[in-house]
């Protein structure tokens, strides 16, 4: 009787099913995967896709990071991989042992931004070679107060946030920052989970970290943003869609990307949309808190996945500081 | 310590005991204020954020970009039929291991071996049966990133918890009854199916839904085997109006569960995510609690029905 019971309430929950009317017959699919900070932009043009497809394609979008997006990439495990940096030379021998060949798209820029507590009033512009001293490996442990990075700054503990290792956000910063990505000391506060860091630097005056662009924005009563210095004798600026767009924003703008395999581009679905990420990237990137590129980038894309152009313009290393049209001038490197 | 001599000093010693004993009362009762008025708080704390934010829509929506926009049916369906494939995996494998061993297995280093491994089981962490099913279920097998994959998994982690409430549950059984079977000459699985099953599966069924509770919440094996954070669309309905009527096309559809929605709500920027997040995470623990209510239930209607 029990089992009875048991199987009449599998029945109903898979009833709940067929009444919901959402009998597909084998639909096309495209699988994506990859960086969290890619995530929000793909996530936008996938919603609105698959409206604009009535559902006949469907679309789906996971979190692994942009390391672990390029693993399964190269596998042949899905379409199309979000990333937060440029592809490295291991991960693309790996996807030449299993035959992927991809096409590099830039499809928005994101400021990283370096932050403090609103009670702040002394570090509103840093210079990269303060940051350094501040996270670099030799800093664990020595560098433990305001002053020791500037002397004009007060006697008060310093309180570390940043990201977590496995982002293509601690990669980047780290590049940028310290020269050497993954090089950073191991005592501050570390989080994959960026509200995390938010709640820590909105709590602590002393407290100074950095995330993606859009997390400042939504924040910007609880924080304040640094102005960066990049070297002695050029001007502080701060983060914004205007500053990234100029390139005076540097070396902590940088642009993200999807990577189609050429594979999966043969799949009529997974070429529709990237063609209607091109399209719409624009505005949904913006309305979702990134900078988006201008224009004729979105059609430089285009053209390039038309033509199936393969290959990378970095060749390999996690190059900072690389200016919008770089992007699309520079060799393509298979 | 001398003894007391006069009734003054007796009643001085009762009197110390008795001060020791309101003493350990109230440790006892501050242990539990703390322990419930932080559940009540966190529960409270989620349930004002998020019960407004409640409506048909949040769980008829697929996850969005726009926060008001966005809602839970993916997750929900997705969690429901995970949870269905635990069940359907767990609950035979489970009973049936923890028969054997209450009924048929010989005592000896073996089976002694085999329970120890049992129990230490219970508290493996959950991200490595994770990394176990990434291996066997998706890779070895085949199975992909798939509603398969993840009931496999999560059927793996409360397999001990089955076996042991199976087993604890039988032993409840007086001893008497299988005796009296046996006299009559009854076969173990005479016994067995007739007598052991019957009387034990309010603790057996207890089990089995704590075991699922436990696994409704998990988030870390989930991932690692490669539930998506975005799917706007739900797998393929097991019923069809055409023959062969039933498909099973279900169980390789891609998915995504109520704690995977969770999270990725609460990691997001716009603070209208972060209701969405707490109203997620209300129907999550009202799922739970019903899955608790539910056993409770069953124990009460089947204790009714023993005769001894």
């Amino acid at each position: 009787m029990i089992s009875l019971k048991f199987s009449a309430g599998a029945l109903a929950i898979a009833s709940a099913f067929l009444a919901s009317g959402a009998a597909f017959a084998q639909s096309a699919l495209v699988k994506i995967d990859g960086s969290s900070t890619v995530f929000p932009v793909t996530e936008a043009v996938a919603e609105d896709f698959q409206k604009a497809k009535k559902n006949a394609i469907k679309v789906t979008v996971g979190i692994s990071g942009t390391g672990g997006g390029f693993k399964k990439f190269c596998r042949g495990e899905i379409d199309i991989s979000n990333a937060s940096r440029p592809i490295l030379k291991g991960e693309i021998e790996e996807c030449k042992k299993n035959g992927v060949e991809f096409v590099e798209l830039p499809v928005a820029f994101d400021a990283l931004t370096v932050v403090i507590n609103p009670k702040n009033t002394f570090a509103m512009t840093m210079t990269v070679a303060d940051l350094k001293k501040m996270w670099e490996p030799a800093a664990q442990g020595k560098i433990t107060n305001w002053n020791q990075i500037n002397p004009a700054f007060p006697n008060a503990p310093l309180k570390l946030f940043g990201a977590g290792s496995d982002s293509g956000t601690f990669d980047y910063f780290t590049e940028a920052i310290v020269g050497k990505a993954k090089s950073s000391r191991g005592d501050f506060t570390a989080s994959e989970d960026d509200n995390v860091l938010v709640q820590g630097v909105s709590r602590d005056v002393n407290a100074i970290g950095y995330f993606g662009f859009s997390y400042y924005v939504e924040n910007k009563d609880k924080l304040k943003s640094v102005a960066i210095i990049e070297k002695a004798g050029k001007p502080a600026v701060a983060p914004s869609p205007e500053t990234v767009l100029d390139g005076t924003y540097q070396p902590l703008a940088r642009p993200i990307f999807i990577y189609i395999s050429t594979k999966a581009m043969a799949k009529p679905e997974v070429r529709e949309f990237a063609e209607y990420y091109l399209a719409h990237g624009e505005k949904l990137s913006k309305e979702v808190k990134y900078v988006p590129l201008p224009s004729k980038y979105y059609k430089m894309g285009l053209d390039r996945l038309k033509a199936a152009q393969k290959g990378t313009v970095f060749g390999g290393h996690a190059d900072v500081g690389v200016k919008m049209d770089e992007l699309f001038s520079r060799k393509l490197v298979n | 310590m001398a003894y007391a001599q006069t009734i003054e000093q007796i009643r001085e010693r009762i009197a110390e005991h008795k001060r020791w004993d309101l003493v350990f009362a109230i440790v006892g009762v501050l242990s539990l204020i703390i322990g419930v008025l932080t559940f009540v708080a966190l529960f409270l704390n989620m349930a004002l954020e998020g019960v407004p934010r409640l409506s048909l829509d949040f769980f008829s929506n697929f996850p969005s970009r726009r926060p008001g926009q966005a809602g839970i049916l993916s997750a929900w369906v997705g969690s429901m039929l995970v949870m269905l494939v635990t069940a359907v995996v767990a609950v035979p494998l489970g009973v049936g291991a923890g028969i054997y061993l209450e009924e048929y297995a010989p005592k000896n280093i073996v089976t002694d071996i085999i329970e120890i491994n049992i129990t230490n089981l219970a508290g493996v962490p959950s991200i490595v049966y994770g990394l176990l099913a990434l291996g066997l279920f998706v890779y070895q097998f085949g199975f992909g990133q798939s509603i398969l994959s993840a009931g496999l998994t999560l059927a793996l982690l409360i397999l001990p918890v089955v076996i042991v409430a199976t087993r604890e549950s039988i032993r409840s059984i007086p001893i008497g009854i299988r005796e009296g079977a046996y006299a009559l000459g009854a076969t173990k699985w005479q016994v067995s199916k007739d007598h052991i099953i019957p009387y034990s599966m309010a603790g057996i069924l207890t089990g089995v839904i704590i075991g699922m509770s436990r696994a409704i919440g998990e988030t870390a094996p989930i991932i690692t085997i490669g539930a998506l954070t975005f799917i706007a669309f739900l797998p393929p309905a097991p019923f069809s109006a055409e023959p062969p009527y039933v498909s099973f096309e279900w169980l390789t559809s891609p998915f995504t569960v109520m704690p995977i929605q969770m999270f990725n709500w609460t990691s997001r920027p716009e603070a209208a995510f972060q209701v969405n997040a707490a109203a997620a995470g209300f129907v999550l623990v009202l799922m739970t609690l019903a899955m608790n209510g539910l056993a409770i239930y069953i124990r009460y209607r089947l204790r009714k029905n023993l005769k001894w």
